[in-house]
Order: C-alpha cells, then sequence, then structure tokens
C-alpha cells in the first residue's frame, strides 16, 4: 500500500509538471522553468509562517505569487536595466532562492521546513501523512488531495486553452496578429507552473522539480513529431518515472526523488541513442545500411 | 561590534581561514563569471555548479575519507562531463540548449542527491560535512581545505591574467578570433576548464546550489558600473570578495546560517542596486535623464513660443507676455509653465517685472535657434524625405532640442541657408 | 513619386517606428489600392519588414496611426491576414502541415472551440491550391524551404482574409515554388484581394507586381509600377544615404531622447 501511494503521488506530480514542460521546451524556456521552480520557495516559506501550518491554499497562493514576480523580475531586469536574458534569469532566481533558504534558516524551529525537504522532498511520507476530519475520518493521504487538485487544474488549462498555447508556442507573431494576446498566454503559463511546483515541492522538493519539468518532455520530443503525441508520452514517462523511481530508492536505500532524476535521464539517454526517428544509434546504422545499399 | 572587531582582526586562526577562504573563493569565481556572462553563456555556470555534486560523491565513495583533493578531482570530472554533454547533445539532436542545460544540471544533481542520502543513511562517520557542500558552509573550512582551494584559486587568477587578451577576443567575436588564427577551440576549452574550477572552489563556500550566482551576479552588477573589460574584471572580483567576506561574518556570528545564501544575498542586493542606481546604465539614472529632456524641452518650447510671440507682434521681442498671452498660444499645463518661467528666469534667459516676463538678450538668442532649427527641420524633411509640408512640423517639434550646433551648421549648409520653411515663415538667422 | 488613392485597404498617417529609441521609419504617410499586388521594396535595414509589422500592431508605434479597411485594425482582424518570415517559427516543433494550416482558422474559433470538420474541409481545399494536399498529414520538419512557404501560404489562405501581408516569402524558395505563389497572388488579385509583399529583388520586381512602394528609412516613392520603377527614384532608394538623418537617428539613440514631448 506505501509503495502504491508514493508511486502514485510521484505519477500525479510528474503528470503535470511533463505537461507544462512540454511548453517550455518548445518556447525555449527551460531555464525559466528552473528559475521559477527555484524562485517560489521564499512564497512558500511565507506562506508557511503566516499559516503555521501546511495549509495548502494559502502555499499555492503564495508560490503563484512569487512565480508571477519571477517571470515578471526576468523581464523587468532585461528591458528596463538592458540585462542580458541568461544573466537576468540568474540573478533573479539565485536571489529569491537563497531568500528562501535564508527564512527557512531564520523561521527554524517556528515551522515544520528545513533544508532537507527542499533538496529531497518528503514523498516518502506521503502515506503517513493523512488527511483527517474534526470528526476523525481518515480521508486518505492529505497530499494526494492538493496534487490531484492541481493535477485537475493543469489538465482542464491545458485542454481549454490548447489552441491558444499551440499557436501562441509555436508563432507568436502569427498569434498576435491573428488577435491572441502572446504576453496573457505567457504568463498564465508561468502562473501555472508555479502552481504546480507547490505540489511537487511537497514530494520531490524545490529543486528536483526540474527534473520532472524538462527530462520527461525533452524525451519525447526525440520519440515523436506531433505535439499531443508528446504529451501523452510524457505523461506516461511520468508513471514510469515514479514507478522505477521508487523500487530504486528503495533497493538502494536513498532519496525518491534522486532516484526519480536518475530513472528520467536514463530513459532520456535510451531516446537519444536509440529513438526511431532521432536516436544517434539508429541514424548512425541508418546511415550504414544505406552506403551499403548504395555499393 | 566586539564580535567584528575580533572578525576582522584575524586574530583567531579558523577566522583567518574562513575570512581568507571566502574571500579568494567569491573572488575567483567573479573573475572567471565576468568572461561567462560575456559570452552569454551565464546558465551553462549553472549546470556545472550542480553537476559537482555526484563528482564529490562519488570520490567520498571510492576514498571513504573527506580529502580535499579526492573532492576535487571527482567535482572537477563530473563537472566537465556535464559541459561535455550539454555540448554533445546540443550538436547532435534537435534538441536546443536551454533545455539540454536544464536536463543535464537536474538529471546529475538528482543522481549525487541519490548518492548523498545513500552515504548517509550508510552511516560513514566521516560523511559529516558533506552535505555542507549543498549550501556552503565557509566556517568549516581547516587549514588543508585552506591550503588546496586557494592554490586553485590562485592557478585561476594567473590563468586569467595570460590568457586574458585570448579570452577578450573570444567573448567579444569568436568568428573573428578564428579568422585571425587564434586556436579558438583550445582557448574555450581553457575557459570551460577554469569555469569548472572556479564552481569547483566555490561550493566549499557557497554550496552547488547556489554556486551559479557567484559566476553571474558579481559581473552582472560590474557591467552596469563600466564599459572597460579590465575594470569590469577587478569590480566584479571585489563585489565578490566583500559578499564573500559580509557572508563568512555572518555565519561566524550566526553559525545555524548557512554561508552561501548570505553570500548571494548580500551580491544579489549589490547587483540589484546597481541596477537601479549605476550612472548611464541604471535604470534611475535613465529616468532622471528622460526627466531633464522633458524640462529641457519645455524651456526650449517655451522661450520659442516667446519668440514667435515677438514676430507676431511685429518684430517687438522684449514685449512683457503673461500666463494668458502664452497660453492662448499654447495650451501648456499651467504648473508645468509656471515652473518653467522660474527656471527660466533663474538661468537669466527671461526676465520678471510687474508687466509679466520678458526676454533677455539671452533668451531671445536661444528662442530665436530654436526656431530656427524647427523651421530648418521642416525644410530638410520636405526636400530630403519628400515629407509633405503639413505632416513635417511634429516631427520638428523633436529634432529641433537634439541638434547640435555642429549638426546645425552642416544642416544649414546642405540646405544652402534658406531664406524661408515649408510653410513660407522665414527663417531667423542670427546676425 | 507619391500617388494617393481614394478608398485605400490600408492607410498609413505619419507614422514613425523606433527600434531601441532609434527611428527605423520617419514619418510615413501612405495609401495602397484595394486589389493590387503590392511590392515593398528597399535595401537590407530600410524598415520594410518594420511597416508591415506596424500595420499589424505588432510594434509600438511612436506617432501616427494605420487605419486598414478605413477602421481600426482591431475590428477588421479577421479581414487581414499575415505571413511572417519562415525563419522566425521552429520548424522543428512537433506539428503537423494540418496543424500549421488550422492556425489560419484559429482567429475565427474562440476559446473552447475545436476547429471542426468544416474548418478541416478549408484547411484542405487551401493545401490544395499551393498543391500540398499530399502532404496534410506530413511532419513540418520533414519539409523543404519552399514547402514551408507553402504551408505559410496554406495558412494564410485558411483566414480567408481579404488584405495579406507577406514578409519576404520568396526568400529561400526554389523556382517551382515562387512561380506557384506569383500564380496563386494573380488569382488573389482577380478575386479582388489585396497582397502586400515585402521583396528585396528589383528584377522580377517589376514582373511581379502592379504597384510599388520604395522605402528606405522614409518613404521615397509609392505608385503604379512603370512609375515608379525609375532610375532616379530607385538611386535614390539603394544609393544616396541620408548622413544628416542617420547622424540625428544616432544622437536619439545614444541620448536615449523622448521622441515627443509630455504634454
Amino acid at each position: 500500500m506505501e509503495a502504491f501511494w508514493i508511486i502514485a503521488a510521484g505519477s500525479l506530480v510528474a503528470i503535470p509538471c511533463g505537461l507544462l514542460g512540454c511548453y517550455l521546451i518548445l518556447r525555449q524556456m527551460a531555464m525559466v522553468g528552473d528559475a521559477i521552480s527555484h524562485a517560489v520557495l521564499p512564497g512558500i516559506v511565507i506562506a508557511f509562517f503566516i499559516s503555521g501550518q501546511r495549509e495548502p491554499i494559502s502555499m499555492l497562493l503564495g508560490a503563484s505569487i512569487l512565480g508571477v514576480i519571477t517571470t515578471f523580475l526576468i523581464e523587468f531586469f532585461h528591458t528596463k536595466a538592458r540585462l542580458q536574458t541568461d544573466a537576468s534569469i540568474g540573478v533573479t532566481f539565485t536571489w529569491l532562492f537563497a531568500l528562501g533558504i535564508i527564512l527557512i534558516s531564520v523561521f527554524a524551529g517556528k515551522i515544520d521546513l528545513d533544508q532537507d525537504c527542499v533538496l529531497y522532498g518528503e514523498i516518502s511520507y506521503v502515506p503517513i501523512d493523512l488527511w483527517i476530519t474534526a470528526n476523525g475520518t481518515i480521508m486518505g493521504p492529505r497530499v494526494m488531495y492538493i496534487m490531484g487538485a492541481v493535477f485537475i487544474v493543469v489538465l482542464l488549462f491545458i485542454i481549454i486553452g490548447y489552441k491558444e498555447l499551440f499557436l501562441t508556442t509555436f508563432d507568436p507573431k502569427f498569434a498576435a496578429a491573428s488577435g491572441i494576446s502572446v504576453a496573457l498566454w505567457h504568463y498564465l503559463l508561468m502562473g501555472a507552473v508555479s502552481f504546480t511546483t507547490v505540489g511537487a515541492f511537497e514530494s520531490v522538493g524545490a529543486i528536483l522539480v526540474v527534473a520532472l519539468l524538462i527530462v520527461p518532455p525533452a524525451t519525447a520530443y526525440l520519440l515523436t513529431e506531433n505535439l499531443q503525441k508528446m504529451m501523452l508520452i510524457t505523461a506516461g514517462l511520468g508513471v514510469v518515472v515514479s514507478f522505477f523511481g521508487y523500487y530504486l530508492a528503495a533497493w538502494l536505500d536513498g532519496s525518491i526523488a534522486g532516484a526519480m532524476s536518475l530513472v528520467a535521464g536514463v530513459l532520456f539517454a535510451a531516446a537519444f541513442l536509440f529513438s526511431p526517428q532521432e536516436g544517434l544509434l539508429t541514424r548512425k546504422k541508418r546511415m550504414a545500411f544505406a552506403t551499403n545499399k548504395d555499393s | 561590534m566586539e564580535h567584528l572587531w575580533e572578525f576582522l582582526s584575524l586574530s583567531d586562526p579558523n577566522i583567518r581561514y574562513v575570512v581568507l577562504g571566502s574571500v579568494l573563493l567569491a573572488a575567483s569565481s567573479a573573475i572567471v563569471g565576468t568572461f561567462t556572462l560575456l559570452k552569454k553563456k551565464a546558465l551553462v555556470g549553472d549546470a556545472v555548479a550542480h553537476s559537482v555534486l555526484p563528482g564529490v560523491c562519488l570520490a567520498f565513495i571510492l576514498s571513504g575519507v573527506k580529502n580535499p583533493i579526492y573532492l576535487v578531482i571527482g567535482a572537477f570530472v563530473t563537472g566537465w562531463i556535464s559541459l561535455v554533454l550539454i555540448d554533445f547533445i546540443t550538436k547532435r539532436s534537435k534538441i536546443k540548449e536551454d533545455t539540454a542545460i536544464g536536463l543535464i544540471l537536474s538529471v546529475f544533481f538528482g543522481i549525487g542527491i541519490l548518492m548523498l542520502t545513500v552515504i548517509q543513511k550508510s552511516g560513514n562517520a566521516a560523511q559529516s560535512g558533506l552535505d555542507h557542500f549543498l549550501f556552503g558552509q565557509a566556517a568549516s573550512l581547516v587549514g588543508q581545505d585552506l591550503v588546496v582551494f586557494s592554490g586553485i584559486a590562485l592557478i585561476l587568477m594567473v590563468a586569467v591574467m595570460i590568457f586574458f587578451k585570448e579570452f577578450a577576443l573570444i567573448a567579444f567575436d569568436t568568428n573573428f578570433a578564428q579568422t585571425i588564427g587564434f586556436p579558438v577551440r583550445a582557448l574555450e576549452l581553457v575557459l570551460t576548464t577554469l569555469t569548472v574550477l572556479a564552481v569547483v572552489t566555490g561550493i566549499q563556500a557557497i554550496g552547488v546550489v547556489l554556486m551559479a550566482a557567484m559566476l553571474i551576479t558579481p559581473a552582472a552588477a560590474a557591467r552596469f558600473w563600466t564599459d572597460k573589460l579590465k575594470v569590469m574584471i577587478v569590480l566584479a572580483a571585489g563585489l565578490g570578495a566583500f559578499s564573500g567576506l559580509v557572508g563568512a561574518y555572518i555565519s561566524y556570528v550566526a553559525p545555524s546560517m548557512p554561508t552561501g545564501p548570505w553570500i548571494v544575498m548580500v551580491i544579489s542586493i549589490i547587483a540589484l542596486l546597481s541596477f537601479f542606481l549605476a550612472p548611464q546604465k541604471g535604470i534611475l539614472f535613465r529616468m532622471f535623464t528622460q526627466r531633464k529632456f522633458q524640462t529641457q524641452m519645455l524651456e526650449e518650447n517655451i522661450l520659442k513660443l516667446f519668440y514667435h510671440l515677438g514676430e507676431q507682434s511685429d518684430h517687438q521681442y522684449y514685449q512683457a507676455r503673461n500666463i494668458e498671452d502664452i497660453t492662448k498660444k499654447r495650451p501648456f499645463n499651467l504648473a508645468k509653465l509656471r515652473k518653467g518661467l522660474k527656471n527660466l528666469n533663474q538661468q537669466g534667459f527671461l526676465d520678471y517685472s510687474e508687466y509679466g516676463w520678458t526676454f533677455t538678450n539671452a533668451g531671445k538668442n536661444k528662442g530665436q535657434r530654436i526656431t530656427k532649427l524647427h523651421r530648418l527641420w521642416e525644410l530638410y524633411l520636405t526636400e530630403y524625405l519628400r515629407i509633405a509640408p503639413d505632416h513635417v512640423h511634429e516631427d520638428a517639434e523633436t529634432i529641433e532640442h537634439i541638434i547640435t550646433p555642429e549638426l546645425e551648421q552642416r544642416l544649414e549648409e546642405q540646405l544652402q541657408y534658406p531664406r524661408l520653411d515649408p510653410h513660407q515663415s522665414k527663417i531667423p538667422y542670427q546676425d | 513619386m507619391i500617388q494617393h488613392v481614394d478608398n485605400p485597404v490600408v492607410e498609413i498617417h505619419d507614422l514613425t517606428v523606433t527600434y531601441n529609441k532609434k527611428p527605423v521609419l520617419w514619418d510615413i504617410d501612405l495609401t495602397l489600392p484595394a486589389g493590387s499586388i503590392i511590392g515593398v521594396i528597399g535595401p537590407n535595414g530600410a524598415g520594410k519588414s518594420t511597416m508591415i509589422k506596424s500595420i499589424m500592431g505588432l510594434v509600438p508605434l511612436n506617432s501616427g496611426y494605420v487605419k486598414v479597411f478605413d477602421q481600426d485594425l482591431q475590428d477588421v482582424r479577421s479581414r487581414v491576414s499575415y505571413v511572417p518570415q519562415k525563419e522566425s517559427v521552429d520548424w522543428d516543433f512537433p506539428a503537423s502541415v494540418m496543424d500549421v494550416v488550422l492556425m489560419g482558422r484559429y482567429g475565427k474559433l474562440g476559446l473552447f472551440t475545436r476547429p471542426r470538420k468544416a474548418d478541416k474541409e478549408v484547411a484542405l481545399d487551401c493545401l490544395r491550391r499551393v498543391d500540398m494536399e499530399a502532404y496534410a498529414g506530413r511532419q513540418i520538419s520533414q519539409l523543404s524551404g519552399g514547402q514551408q512557404q507553402r504551408v505559410f501560404l496554406a495558412r494564410a489562405l485558411a483566414q480567408e482574409a481579404d488584405l495579406y501581408f507577406m514578409d519576404e516569402p520568396f526568400a529561400g524558395v526554389d523556382a517551382a515554388t515562387e512561380k506557384a505563389i506569383i500564380n496563386l497572388m494573380k488569382t488573389m488579385s482577380e478575386q479582388g484581394k489585396t497582397v502586400v509583399v515585402v521583396h528585396h529583388d528589383l528584377q522580377s520586381a517589376v514582373e511581379y507586381f502592379d504597384w510599388v512602394v520604395l522605402l528606405n528609412l522614409r518613404l521615397i516613392a509609392n505608385g503604379p509600377v512603370p512609375e515608379v520603377m525609375t532610375g532616379q527614384l530607385l538611386q535614390e532608394t539603394y544609393g544616396g544615404k541620408l548622413t544628416l538623418l542617420a547622424e540625428v537617428g544616432e544622437l536619439l539613440t545614444k541620448k536615449e531622447f523622448p521622441s515627443r514631448e509630455k504634454e
């Protein structure tokens, strides 16, 4: 039962992360995703401190606000101070993340949050962290509810905005010319990413969210040339990563989040080498085959 | 206060290590970071920083001891591999660079975390301190660490001095460097190696998670204060060293505070202040300049208007005008107009008496010049840009304020000292 | 030679556009006639693409205004189509030819609505008109430069607009595609549609267009081909640089001078 809850929680995080990650990598904004996932930390810590506990609504709110602020700051420094984009990203997220860690140290003892949980997440506690109602009914793991809600919101966002996200990602100029607000969808997407990182924060920690945002979509990108299929494969990979990540971690007795990243990396390497279309080795083989036929 | 003196006097050898270590580490990464920033590869540093973690852990697992030399070698190896992989993935597949960076960064870091947790669970007592590599703990620097890390930092600085000219060129224009026969690939290799080395030395104080900031932020801040590369490097190093010092002090006073985040916080605040306050490039400075131009435009427009009023009243330029005369001719914002008039009075362009405001001689000359420039520019637009006479006024309203005396003279010559503008108004030359 | 027309499809009034405070278009004033194939011609960096983008509302205007069909662009967006340079998008994007052509229908569909069967039929028909019907299911990463351009044209056709702006549609395409595009434009113009094309080859311009705009930071000529494509006007477009204008432009950039006084 423990294995089931952990794998389910992992999948519930990995799928929305991956779906949004598809858009991030296609927009060449993978590092903005990385920045947001780091920079939401102070928002979460402050929400923790104010509410005094893991109260999901204020955490989601805190993280979303910080996420949008990060996006805004990166753009502000770039346009108003003419700082080059990569430096703007680097300065903004390291600063906010440092602030988050400092706040954790300052509030140490006052809140149930430490550096370890930022780094490793607490996915192994999912099965024992139960939601118990006022009259004592046990509703199952608390985190599942938060992640379930995040999952549904992200799924709805992607289904409803599919056309607009597709168009503003592929050809923003054409989108603007046909009257679709590129800036609006940009901020909505970034808002969704920040929102999702909260769920992820609870399970895999603030840093390894990036692995779930980027690695499965990059793997799927090498396996298909169709966006819908890419998103489906990404979702599937999310489940696979959680499954093998859990058992690998159990076998080595190490961090589940770390093991999930390792599995994701291995799957990417496999796709990079053996993908039917794009694989390095498949292409080599094809080339060798073609030359043989010619001679 | 007592703490501060004790800290700054460096009397305690432990403090000496910590201070020297932090300063050296922060400064050397800032120096290398200047080049990575200028090469627009700032985020690559982030990837290297995260990727050294598995190397550190692996070195510890293999050797079983926390010997800085082994750890540095391990860190160096995986840091290097990460850069090679990013390059390889970008070149050999349709994956773009940003995705490759994020991918390698997160997978390597994940592997590092996995190893770290395995080491922790295995209960090896010597592991205490390995997790200092995550967020940095300058206070844990001991003599042996310091020797190794400062050695590397010195190598770094010397290398940058030797290759200064070459690095500057490949950062500015790689293609040109190639055409004049520079070994660009080899030089990039050296720079990459230095980047990895800088990260490896920095992690003890800053930690892998925030190490990228020490490469990017001091350089980004320094960029706002100077356009000279040498100055920028020295400044970046200085700012990095200062933040290293402050960070070390904070973690000395409050040992529960992680050093890395504090160093990053200090340098970030410096950077943010630079973005806003730096002369020439800062946001506030630029806003201030804009305001200044607005004031200049307003004042010159008032003088121009006085001149127009003079033209209309049969060239009686030195007649007194009141606010009503002025606003009847052009609807100024009243508050701004009053302020402008007062300024012009102080600058000696207008006199004030009970009858109203009057041109001084200097004021008349200036009003006349603006009027002349306006009409010359209108003529230039109609003659050279083929713009219809009824469309040129708006543009001239701006350009009249920016033409320098040198351009003024060339404009007059090119148009051959015309007498009339496109609206048949006389162009007033100075006698 | 600046000819103004009655009932223009596009009217540009006193347009100045700056890029990083540097003026790239100075005081452009022009009108374009309906139903023609119009070439916008000038050297590199003359502001040709910028002019089209400013008509489409893609770059902020410093002064002046643009009217399309005598109205604000916002009110007639569905009648106007824009074909960006094909290099401006990532052709590795995971999408099929059909996906891209269907984007032409998005402007007409609102949020929540997916493309319907009718939209797909329109898209297929548009692909037929550019001879790409057989490629509908193909992934865009497998297309040649000419085929990419045809897909972009099909997407524009799918918008069923009355006015088309095309940014360098002939750049990097094969001869067959170039011919196909020009035939398509002729058919469109016969149906009363207007096509505005950014172009830089003078030789073919005479052949392709019936109206030409000569541009080099400022408007040099605007009128029917025989009257505009003269040696003297072309010399003025491509030769004689206006040093004074350029220097004033530099000065505006360097000082970040506000382009208009705030009243």
